[in-house]
């Protein structure tokens, strides 16, 4: 019974990373219809800032969120409104679009990742946040997980608050359901959707800087991310912050699973359970 | 006009037949240095050709290159040293078919971007599974790959590269080649006129798998050592991708020049300066997609009309020949 437990508790400590990992993502392909495979690469960029702002500087991790989320929006927003916004005003058709935009975002990860190797080198580094366990009753609980899990549901949560209560937020929706009806509306469409690109790198600056707090870090590791965010995103339906949550939380529970039975599986489990997904409801469990 | 048509198709003909005859040479004549830079180059060329033969015409974006090379490496560590060679790369071909047979019934149903994220996870899946497999039941990582000499897989991948070209030839003028390009202007259409749209798309990405699988047996050959994360590298998925969108998919030529230029690039950086390499790689990808949407034959065809003038009707659409 505690075994189960620990399984089940370790999957909802992994699945706030998961969920924070997602809702950026799902904010870029949601509204701006851009599917950021080089999403994982900003949150690479987002961890090793962190790296190196508490081994060079000994800034508390936590801090950071504050200094690396900021350098990742200026990294959004410039990269939607150089790139992503020229290639929609020269491309035809939205399908197109789609298609065109996921392949310039395999160069901008091709680009990231190697000036990333310049900067950084292609050495693992990492550094220790927290290294003790809490105890609660029985069960145990690795404590900087737990800070990572209670930091990235809050993130969510104030997001979540800032695109339903604020203006903004609520041109962000409109732009998202009928971007012609909110154009009509005197939503400025152009610039919600680099606002939504450079949110969605925000989010993935912060889901950086909780990474780094627990795993080792190197130059290669954006793909597993995008992945990762990929099947939430499947999981919890497009453009839906909750459903980010929801999906984020079942994937860790998954992952929590599968790795008590047989650990080598674990990612090949993760790819499986995706394309399954794809097949059967390729709208999300919990999608439109 | 059809003798002008005719007498520039003879000359296209001539080019090529000079361009192989000079590497058919290449062994006996050049340094071996020489022989594997070329060898290197024509299997980027190959893999780019396989890939464009399916994705160019129907738009659909395959990331499953990587997939059937190393389905074509994998039989060639386990039948290379067991079978002829010749057979040993046609099993390889084969394999890959049956792969990709498998990959192109359960994706029917997945349009546009959906297709490329469950071809990309596909390879994935496929290389932890192997890895899996090798460390817990066979209980040992990787095998041993029978080496055969550069010269003659050299002359292997140039007769892929021929059969590659001669194939997207015919294809391209056969009833296959029409209803293919039918499914890229729109697949509805093409279904409601009578081409039997899931028929068409599955052998002929099963077909493009064929020659992917024919050029990993081949390669395999001069790895000595492979296990799943060689095999399964996710850039061979890459590459042939970025280089055909590269090149143009608007005829035969585009992917051709855009493999031929990319692969020498990577071949004289990738040794000294490979993340010189992937810079370079990842920023002409941005600025190609951005300014260049038909790639340099698209650009070369542009310039043409521009400056020659005459009514070309390549000037507009994406789809080119």
């Amino acid at each position: 019974m505690i075994s189960f437990i620990n399984i089940f508790v370790n999957g909802l400590l992994l699945g706030g990373i998961y969920a924070i990992t997602a809702v950026g993502l799902s904010m870029q392909y949601g509204v701006a219809r851009i599917l950021n495979i080089a999403h994982g690469e900003f949150i690479m960029v987002g961890a090793f800032l962190t790296w190196m702002l508490h081994t060079s500087l000994g800034i508390n991790p936590l801090f950071c969120l504050a200094l690396v989320g900021p350098i990742l929006f200026l990294l959004g927003y410039l990269v939607r409104h150089y790139l992503f916004k020229t290639l929609r005003e020269r491309t035809p058709s939205p399908a197109a679009f789609e298609g065109n935009s996921m392949l310039m975002a395999f160069g901008l990860l091709f680009v990231i990742q190697s000036l990333a190797i310049f900067i950084w080198g292609k050495s693992i580094v990492g550094y220790s946040f927290m290294p003790y366990s809490v105890y609660l009753g029985e069960i145990r609980f690795a404590a900087n997980r737990l800070v990572i899990m209670v930091a990235a549901v809050a993130i969510c949560f104030l997001f979540y608050l800032f695109l339903t209560r604020t203006r903004t937020g609520k041109a962000i929706r409109a732009a998202s359901q009928d971007s012609d009806a909110a154009a009509l509306m005197g939503v400025d469409i152009n610039r919600m959707l680099t606002l939504c690109f450079a949110l969605g790198a925000l989010m993935a600056g912060f889901a950086g800087v909780l990474v780094s707090m627990d795993v080792k870090l190197n130059a290669t590791m954006g793909m597993e991310y995008t992945i990762i965010a990929i099947i939430v995103i499947v999981l919890g339906g497009l453009g839906s912050i909750p459903g980010s949550l929801v999906g984020g939380f079942l994937l860790g529970i998954f992952g929590s699973i599968v790795s008590g039975i047989e650990p080598g599986l674990t990612l090949a489990a993760y790819y499986l359970l995706f394309m399954v997904l794809l097949l059967v409801k390729p709208s999300g469990i919990f999608g439109r | 006009m059809k003798l002008k048509t005719d007498a520039k198709n003879v000359s296209y003909l001539v080019i090529i037949i000079l361009i192989l005859a000079f590497l058919v040479a290449v062994p006996f004549i050049s340094k071996p240095y020489t022989v594997i830079l070329l060898k290197n180059i024509l299997m980027f060329v190959a893999l780019t050709l396989s890939w464009a033969l399916f994705s160019g015409p129907t738009g659909y974006i395959s990331l499953a290159t990587a997939a059937f090379y190393g389905a074509g490496i994998y039989t060639a560590a386990y039948l290379g040293d067991v079978l002829p060679l010749p057979v040993m790369v046609l099993c390889g071909g084969v394999a890959s078919f049956l792969l990709a047979l498998i990959i192109g019934a359960i994706t029917l149903r997945l349009r546009g971007i959906y297709f490329a994220i469950f071809t990309l996870s596909s390879v994935e899946l496929i290389k932890h599974v192997l890895h899996w497999i090798e460390i817990t039941v066979l209980g040992k990582r990787g095998r041993p790959v029978v080496k055969v000499s550069d010269s003659t897989v050299f002359y292997v991948i140039l007769i892929i590269v021929v059969l590659l070209l001669v194939t997207t030839y015919f294809l391209k003028r056969s009833r296959y080649g029409m209803a293919m390009s039918s499914i890229g202007s729109c697949e509805e259409a093409a279904a409601h006129i009578g081409v039997n749209v899931v028929r068409v798309k599955v052998f002929t990405f099963a077909l493009s798998s064929f020659f992917i699988g024919l050029t990993g047996a081949i390669m395999a050959t001069g790895l000595i050592y492979i296990d799943s994360q060689i095999a399964f590298d996710l850039n061979y998925s890459f590459f042939p991708t970025l280089m055909a969108t590269f090149g143009g998919l608007g005829n035969i030529f585009g992917p051709v020049i855009g493999a031929v230029l990319f692969s020498y690039l990577r071949e004289i950086l990738i040794t000294k300066f490979p993340y010189v390499y992937m810079l370079i790689f990842g920023l002409v990808m941005i600025l190609t997609i951005l300014y260049l949407p038909n790639g340099i034959i698209g650009l070369a065809q542009t310039i043409k009309v521009k400056f020659l003038g005459g009514k070309d009707a390549t000037a507009t659409g994406r789809k080119v020949n």
